[in-house]
């Protein structure tokens, strides 16, 4: 498999938005925490890592420890401390929200020990005595990530097939760098690889490089976690013109290679999702000094975080509320981005037309779904593009597994790793016949 | 992980914890789950006759914002039936024989002994606890400290119990006592195979300055009772030690008192304590507290090189000497790492009010009258200075400090050969000239 990737990265220039904890910031964060019984902030985390546990530890100064409580729920801690939207989940659930005092930093908290854990190279799991059973897993994404080492835990052989030359699903290609780089997702894949037993082959595009009916001929089980697809495209005048870019592919680019930004002055972000909103960020990080989104709905509709929203107008965003390009304007490349106002049913408004300047449009209005690649199989459900399947995964093929991004139309890594690993446990449970 | 499994005086169980005699060990579903979460081992509520306890029982202290800092208790021994606590004991022993349960007794005449001591042993102790340390209201009806303060009552019911048992027998010691050596050594008179303490301290936690009444309060009343939680742990650690240095005693030592986390558990260990026993800490923060345990405990024996708890047990009573021996001559000076330094200067205020008023503030008048260098480095102007002609090397700056590690004691070379007080006495050896002292 190829870990290398390139030096010459656009991302390298993004520094830490919410930086590490020193240990003395710890140890003060640590014993804030009261160690709540039934405690709300576990019950947030997908992955119901048992928070109160892994704080304590650091507090008593056993980090050890505390990396393995939150590598036993989840094996893909070390990404999630820096990737979890924190404030809808763990910390946003923390009952100190409810004194008015501010909540624990789990995230950071997670991140010291985690690092530790890495840095230290302490690892904490061996794989199950072979159980002579093997599974393939398509992508190599979290899902998959999480899936194949529970199932190794068990004993069980995996294969992941990854189209991609890099591994680590979008969490090496997607997530916005000052939250996590591209390098450290595929050291975080090299170390959950560690376990040993798990083939990963790049490169190969299931599907077309070979069929869903050969792996499931040559595998006992199977799991997909293929992911989502490309972006959608808004199909206006211009948007083949140069300039003009999918978000997701744009940020796929900038991670794993250099964009062109120089030179660029101006940007339009066109949607109002957690994509759409790390665009803005990245833009305005890498220099792009008039960055604007536009979105065809109202702020308090708009589908992106607000603590994002806030943190990119810190950052000096500007922002069209309800408009929508129209067309896509320059010569021989974007200059401008023609746009109309949409009344609250979202219809334009005759006569609104406006337009904005973009030396680069990043249209991030959602990206396709993966589920029609499966359609095909008998048994496997598709719906709305999503792969259907009961809560431990199982599709309707018997020996067919989904989780992640596939599954559930897009969520987070940790949803991703929650349902890779509960996927991994039903896979166990089918191949040892029954309980 | 280490073998943490221990052998406290015939007592085995697979690691050193142990809930201590107290409302956590009060029931077999209570004891059952404790086990589940991994401890090792229970020390079963007191039993003896059943006894009406009053509402409230318990009181807390706070210290600058921490709860339950210090803890006290009110309440006396079981007030569940004999029948009921013994069939429980019973079931619980059957359910997880590799966990070690001991029945702590309190009772009166020698028949009454006799009869609990075959009850409990019947119902499948593993060994007993006599608990000769309650402070509060069974000493009032002449058990509990009553006897643990009368060396030769201790004795005499130590041998009852020891003659009546076919399982090991620990004494439980109060530390309500001047000198707790002449006690243990009564218990090992008796024929205990060996001891555990300390039971909680006499105490008042508190006032209710609005009605004019000390904690907790009983209707218009309260009494003293029992003080225990982290902040007993120095005075247990000190009793634990003496017993585990004094030649004559030489049993089994099983250690209580304040003990929240892994490392006070080694503390105590490492004092001379073959299990550890904990009551507060889980009445505050429950049974899974023991999860950091038992992994602090082997992560330290790895890093430390220990194979078994037996190795560490007593490892620091060496080291643990009289004031007169130690070295008069040996010097330390607080040095002030300027790139931690966060400039609260409280270690200002306590050199100063509270010691030898020789940390000053850059540019304050002695500073600039001793022309003390400024460091190199330091973040801000804000970083004290220390005089170290004058410093003692006390400790109370480290102590005040709130960055961990910002300032330190280093050893300095004065050109003295090591001397203690003894060594000065008896033969004139030289000491060094004093600091501070003018
Ligand atoms: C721009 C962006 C930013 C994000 N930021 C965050 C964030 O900050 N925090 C957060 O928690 N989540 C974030 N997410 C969401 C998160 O990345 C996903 O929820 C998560 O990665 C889903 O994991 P997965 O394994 O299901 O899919 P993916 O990570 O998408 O991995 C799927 C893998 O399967 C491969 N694949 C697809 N089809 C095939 C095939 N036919 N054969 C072989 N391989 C195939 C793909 O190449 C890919 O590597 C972000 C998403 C995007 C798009
Ligand atoms: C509420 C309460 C009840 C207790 N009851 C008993 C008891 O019945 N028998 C006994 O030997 N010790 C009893 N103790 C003392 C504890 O077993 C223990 O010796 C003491 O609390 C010190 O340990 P700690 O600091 O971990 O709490 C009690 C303590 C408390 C707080
Ligand atoms: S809710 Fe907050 S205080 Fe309670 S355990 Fe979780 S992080 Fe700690
Ligand atoms: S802790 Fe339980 S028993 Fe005690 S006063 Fe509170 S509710 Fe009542
Ligand atoms: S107490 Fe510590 S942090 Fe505060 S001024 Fe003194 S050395 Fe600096």
């Amino acid at each position: 498999m190829s870990s290398s990737l390139s030096q010459d990265r656009s991302e390298t220039v993004f520094a830490d938005y919410k930086g590490e904890y020193t240990p003395d910031q710890a140890m003060v964060e640590a014993n804030r925490c009261l160690f709540c019984t039934d405690a709300p902030c576990v019950k947030a985390c997908p992955t119901h890592i048992e928070i109160p546990q892994f704080i304590r530890k650091i507090a008593t100064g056993n980090v050890k420890g505390s990396a393995r409580t939150i590598f036993d729920a989840n094996i893909l801690g070390m990404s999630c401390a820096r990737v979890c939207p924190v404030e809808v989940l763990c910390v946003g659930d923390c009952v100190y929200n409810e004194m008015g005092v501010p909540p624990i930093q789990i995230g950071k908290l997670q991140r010291y020990a985690t690092d530790h854990a890495f840095d230290a190279q302490w690892r904490f799991f061996e794989a199950g005595p072979d159980s002579g059973k093997s599974v393939a897993l398509i992508g190599a994404g979290p899902a998959s990530l999480a899936a194949a080492h529970e199932l190794r835990r068990n004993g069980h052989r995996c294969t992941i097939f990854e189209k991609r030359p890099a591994v680590g699903g979008l969490n090496t290609t997607g997530v916005a760098p000052y939250k996590m780089k591209a390098d450290r997702s595929v050291e975080e894949v090299q170390w959950v690889l560690g376990i040993g037993g798990i083939e990963v082959k790049t490169g190969v595009d299931v599907g077309a490089s070979i069929s869903f009916e050969e792996l499931e001929k040559q595998y006992d089980a199977v799991f997909v976690g293929v992911g989502l697809g490309p972006d959608t495209i808004l199909s206006v005048p211009g948007t083949d013109l140069p300039g003009v870019e999918g978000a997701v592919d744009w940020i796929e680019k900038m991670k794993l290679g250099r964009v062109p930004t120089e030179g660029a002055k101006s940007c339009v972000i066109v949607g109002g999702g957690n994509t759409a909103l790390d665009c803005v960020r990245e833009a305005l990080g890498l220099g792009i000094a008039q960055v604007t989104m536009v979105y065809r709905g109202v702020e308090e509709k708009m589908s992106g975080y607000a603590h994002e929203w806030k943190a990119a107008q810190t950052q000096g965003a500007r922002v069209e509320w309800q408009a929508l390009p129209v067309a896509y304007e320059g010569n021989g490349k974007v200059e401008r981005v023609v746009c109309q106002r949409l009344d609250t049913n979202k219809k334009p408004i005759a006569g609104s037309d406006f337009t904005v300047p973009a030396d680069l449009v990043l249209v991030a209005i959602g990206q396709s779904k993966l589920g029609h690649l499966l359609s095909k199989l008998e048994g496997i459900e598709v719906s709305g593009g999503k792969v259907v399947t009961n809560d431990d995964g199982a599709t309707g093929r018997r020996g067919w597994y989904a989780g992640g991004d596939c599954r559930n139309g897009g969520k987070e890594v940790v949803n991703a790793a929650a349902e890779g690993k509960a996927a991994a446990r039903a896979i166990h449970a089918f191949l040892t016949g029954g309980v | 992980m280490p073998d943490l499994s221990i052998d406290c005086a015939g007592i085995k169980s697979p690691n050193p914890f142990w809930l201590a005699s107290a409302p956590p060990a009060n029931s077999g579903l209570q004891v059952q789950r404790a086990f589940d979460a991994g401890w090792g081992g229970a020390v079963w509520k007191t039993l003896g006759v059943p006894i009406q306890n009053v509402s409230s029982r318990f009181g807390g202290v706070t210290i600058r914002g921490v709860q339950g800092a210090g803890f006290n208790n009110i309440e006396l021994i079981t007030d569940r039936s004999l029948e009921t606590n013994f069939r429980e004991i019973y079931e619980t022993k059957k359910k997880y024989p590799k966990n070690a349960v001991v029945v702590s007794l309190m009772v009166e005449t020698r028949e009454e002994w006799k009869d609990i001591i075959k009850r409990s042993v019947d119902a499948g102790a593993d060994g007993l606890e006599l608990n000769f340390g309650c402070p509060h209201g069974m000493c009032e009806r002449g058990m509990g400290s009553a006897v643990g303060q009368e060396p030769r009552v201790n004795q005499e019911i130590t041998s009852w119990a020891v003659e009546f048992s076919t399982v090991p027998v620990l004494v439980k010691l109060t530390p309500n006592v001047a000198d707790i050596v002449p006690h243990g050594l009564a218990a090992r008179r008796g024929g205990a195979h060996g001891v555990s303490l300390i039971n909680t301290i006499k105490s008042i936690i508190g006032v209710d300055i609005d009605r004019f009444v000390p904690e907790p309060r009983v209707a218009g009343l309260s009494t003293n009772g029992g003080y225990c939680g982290a902040a007993v742990k120095p005075i247990a650690l000190h009793m634990v030690a003496q017993l585990a240095r004094s030649k004559d005693f030489g049993i089994p030592i099983s250690g209580i008192g304040g003990v929240s986390n892994w490392r006070d558990a080694v503390e105590f260990i490492l004092l001379g304590s073959t299990s550890v026993q904990v009551c507060t800490e889980v009445m505050l923060r429950g049974y899974r507290v023991v999860e950091d345990m038992i992994e602090g405990l082997g992560d330290y024996m790895t890093t430390h090189g220990f194979k078994s708890v037996a190795e560490m047990v007593g490892k620091a009573v060496p080291s643990y000497s009289e004031w007169g021996d130690l070295d008069l001559n040996y010097e330390t000076v607080a040095k002030i790492d300027p790139s931690k330094c966060i400039g609260c200067h409280l270690c200002v205020t306590a050199c100063h009010d509270g010691a030898h008023q020789c940390i000053h503030p850059q540019g304050s008048e002695p500073a600039v009258k001793l022309k003390l260098p400024v460091p190199n480095g330091g973040s801000h102007a804000r970083v004290p200075l220390v005089d170290e002609s004058e410093c003692v090397g006390c400790n109370l700056c480290k102590i005040v400090c709130p960055v961990p590690d910002c300032i330190s004691m280093v050893s300095v070379e004065n050109g003295f050969q090591p001397s203690t007080w003894n060594e000065h006495v008896t033969e004139g050896a030289k000491l060094r000239p004093k600091k501070g002292a003018h």
